[in-house]
């Protein structure tokens, strides 16, 4: 009989891809498995390296599956947990979904459990970043009229932002671009689309130049900045606090931190 | 955008530009004085694709070197005032820098600082002008504009005018999010002493009549789902704190009055910044009340989500509020007879009571100990203080603090194992005791 122990599955990095795996884990009963985006996996000596093809209708069996056993916010978790791409974040969210399926009580806010626990850290983490990007986004007006920001967020949460960006800004044009991950958002007054930009080599994302920005752009940075720092009470000044709330990776997107 | 803006910017940029930029500087400078930023707890959606949403929770988009949260563009349609109020830095006698804005400029500003997702919205005040109304009317004008013209639905907190007509008050709450009176001076007093032109009733009255109509139209909506919103945010007030002498008991029985009174959503507490040599107010240099200020907000919390009556917290015997330790803890070094309590049978009170303890790990707590009962780790790793939380609790262990301690030897046990940071600002002062 085939030996399925200690197996390690590879799949392409999307969320239905991981979801594959977990449907793979259950359908053939694998036990011992890890679970490795393609990008990090490493040819292992002992191991069996299986590559898992994405699969939309399987993913789709397990996802709703785990709306049967957990809450609405339990399974975002794991969708959140995913999104940090943290390095091995895949097992603990298998081992998460695994003790959701084999219980007989909803999970959820089991705190005692180091997975439940575990895993509701981190997705807090990412709800963080992603209640920070939409905060910290700064739009630039492009001579075509269109508004458009840069991030390099620590975790993947443009998926998460999209639908606030959308209801928000319904009536201009947008682009929010993740430069690490070298896709964006656009919105083009109908419906959000996935691009990939080719951004002209002497692009630099922390200057706002006429070559690609409208007249008033500045000016209205300008005036931002004015804001900030009449808006300031220099005899509370607490910096140590201010940090806490704006870490300084942030401050690039922050054109008044500029001055 | 409409093209007659571009059309001024290329004939003309920098005479607008640079007059915007001046009043700008000087009618944010003047508004910063009011504490109040929060821009959530509105209903207003973006149903007919205009710009702005204000369902959401509220977001803070910066924060200024003081730490303070920036989310909505704070000014003041102008800082001419036909008042003398000791405090404010807008009073007729003070020799500053007038401006006032045009309600078009209001306006341009909001939405262009909008479009590029630097604020939530806009937080207008006003210095008062020739009367209340007049002043009143100009911005519910801008509310107005922003609402009807543009298509606005990002969030509008308006400043409701000491002594402004019913009539216009709710004109007001029909565009605003938000309306607040400032009632800047704890007591009737301290007011007479400060602002002998001003008298409390023309703060309440324009409260009360908003109070009423948003029960009103809570309470139509209810029948008619088309009726309109009605301030949604509801209202909010502001104290300062530490210019008139008042004790913390004085003030925070006054803020309760105000919330039960007025359903207000926020009572915010300003540490008085000295802005005048007037010989009734502390003088310039004197430091900014920040410890006391930050004790009054966490007796505000302890009163709103912490289920705490005011009076157990301030009373006669106990009027001002330690300055060393937190106001709950205080109050349980005060009640030992209460402590310790058992985390794995307490009911949600009584959690919320245990010193270290907030209301975010009660929940996790009654949650988690429906699964196994609960030990020191697990409430370690739910994330209580432990340091100060150990004297006051027991659970599923044998280890739990067995002596029999005073008030006064749990409190220097627990000062020995924290550090505030406020200690800087503390060390001088139990130096006077010394």
């Amino acid at each position: 009989m085939l030996n399925l122990q200690d197996s390690i599955l590879v799949y392409d990095g999307s969320f239905d891809g991981f979801l594959t795996c977990v449907f793979q884990v259950y359908d053939l009963k694998m036990k011992q498995v890890t679970i490795q985006r393609d990008s990090d996996a490493q040819a292992s000596l002992f191991g069996r390296h299986n590559e898992v093809i994405s699969d939309p209708e399987k993913a789709d069996r397990v996802w709703k599956g785990l709306g049967k056993k957990t809450s609405s916010s339990g399974r975002l978790r794991i969708y959140y947990g995913f999104l940090s791409e943290k390095k091995g974040v895949e097992n603990l969210l298998l081992r998460y979904i695994q003790y959701a399926l084999n219980s007989a009580v909803p999970i959820d806010s089991d705190f005692s459990n180091p997975e439940v626990l575990g895993l509701s850290k981190i997705a807090k983490s990412v709800g963080r970043e992603k209640h920070r990007m939409e905060a910290f986004v700064r739009f630039r007006l492009t001579k075509d009229g269109l508004y458009f920001a840069t991030i390099e967020p620590d975790f993947d949460v443009l998926p998460l932002i999209s639908k606030h960006f959308k209801s928000r800004y319904a009536d201009q044009k947008w682009v929010i671009y993740d430069l690490k991950r070298d896709y964006g958002l656009y919105y083009d007054l109908e419906k959000v689309e996935i691009i990939n930009l080719s951004l002209p080599e002497d692009f630099d994302a922390s200057k706002t130049s006429s070559d690609y920005f409208a007249v008033e752009e500045m000016e209205f940075q300008t005036l931002w900045q004015d804001y900030f720092e009449s808006t300031n009470i220099p005899s509370r000044k607490n910096i140590k606090l201010h940090v806490r709330h704006v870490p300084k990776r942030y401050w690039k997107y922050l054109s008044e931190k500029e001055r | 955008m409409k093209s007659w803006k571009h059309f001024t910017l290329l004939i003309v940029p920098n005479m607008a530009f640079i007059r915007t930029q001046e009043k700008l500087k000087i009618l944010a400078d003047a508004a910063k004085y009011d504490v109040s930023c929060s821009s959530s707890g509105s209903k207003r959606s973006n149903a007919s694709k205009g710009l702005g949403d204000a369902t959401g929770m509220g977001i803070c988009h910066s924060y200024t070197e003081d730490g303070r949260c920036v989310s909505l563009l704070k000014i003041l349609l102008t800082n001419h005032c036909i008042f003398d109020c000791a405090y404010c830095v807008t009073r007729k006698s003070n020799d500053i820098k007038r401006a006032a804005f045009q309600v078009q400029e209001v306006v341009d500003l909001t939405i262009n600082f909008y479009r590029r997702n630097y604020i939530e919205g806009l937080f207008l005040s006003s210095g008062i002008f020739k009367s209340a109304d007049y002043t009143m009317e100009r911005l519910v004008a801008v509310a107005k504009k922003l609402r009807t013209e543009e298509k606005f639905n990002g969030y509008i907190h308006l400043k409701s005018i000491p002594g402004a007509s019913d009539e216009l008050m709710k004109e007001a709450g029909l565009y605003a999010d938000r309306l607040s009176v400032n009632i800047e001076i704890p007591t009737r007093e301290g007011l007479k002493l400060l602002a002998p032109e001003k008298n409390r009733e023309d703060f309440i009255k324009p409260m009360i009549k908003v109070k009423n109509e948003i029960i009103q139209y809570k309470s139509e909506k209810k029948l008619i789902k088309s009726t309109p919103l009605f301030a949604p945010g509801g209202q909010s007030t502001q104290m300062i704190i530490g210019a008139s002498g008042e004790s913390d008991q004085q003030i925070m029985w006054t803020s309760n009055y105000f919330y039960k009174k007025f359903d207000l959503k926020r009572v915010y507490y300003s540490g008085y910044i000295p802005i005048s040599y007037d010989s009734r107010l502390p003088q310039i240099g004197t430091e900014v009340p920040m410890l006391r200020e930050n004790r009054l907000y966490q007796t505000d919390w302890l009163m709103r989500f912490y289920g705490f009556e005011v009076h157990e917290i301030l009373n006669e015997a106990h009027q001002n509020l330690d300055l060393d330790v937190d106001p709950k803890l205080g109050w349980a070094l005060r009640n030992l007879e209460y402590f310790p309590v058992d985390v794995n049978t307490a009911d949600q009170r009584m959690l919320a009571r245990i010193p270290g303890v907030g209301m975010k790990s009660v929940y996790k707590i009654i949650q988690a100990r429906r699964f196994k009962r609960l030990n020191w780790e697990h409430l370690q790793r739910i994330g209580i203080a432990i340091n100060r939380a150990k004297y006051f609790l027991v659970c599923a262990s044998q280890d739990f603090e067995r002596r029999d301690l005073t008030g006064p030897q749990l409190k220097s046990l627990i000062l020995q194992n924290t550090t505030s940071k406020y200690q800087k600002t503390l060390s001088p002062q139990m130096n006077l005791f010394e």
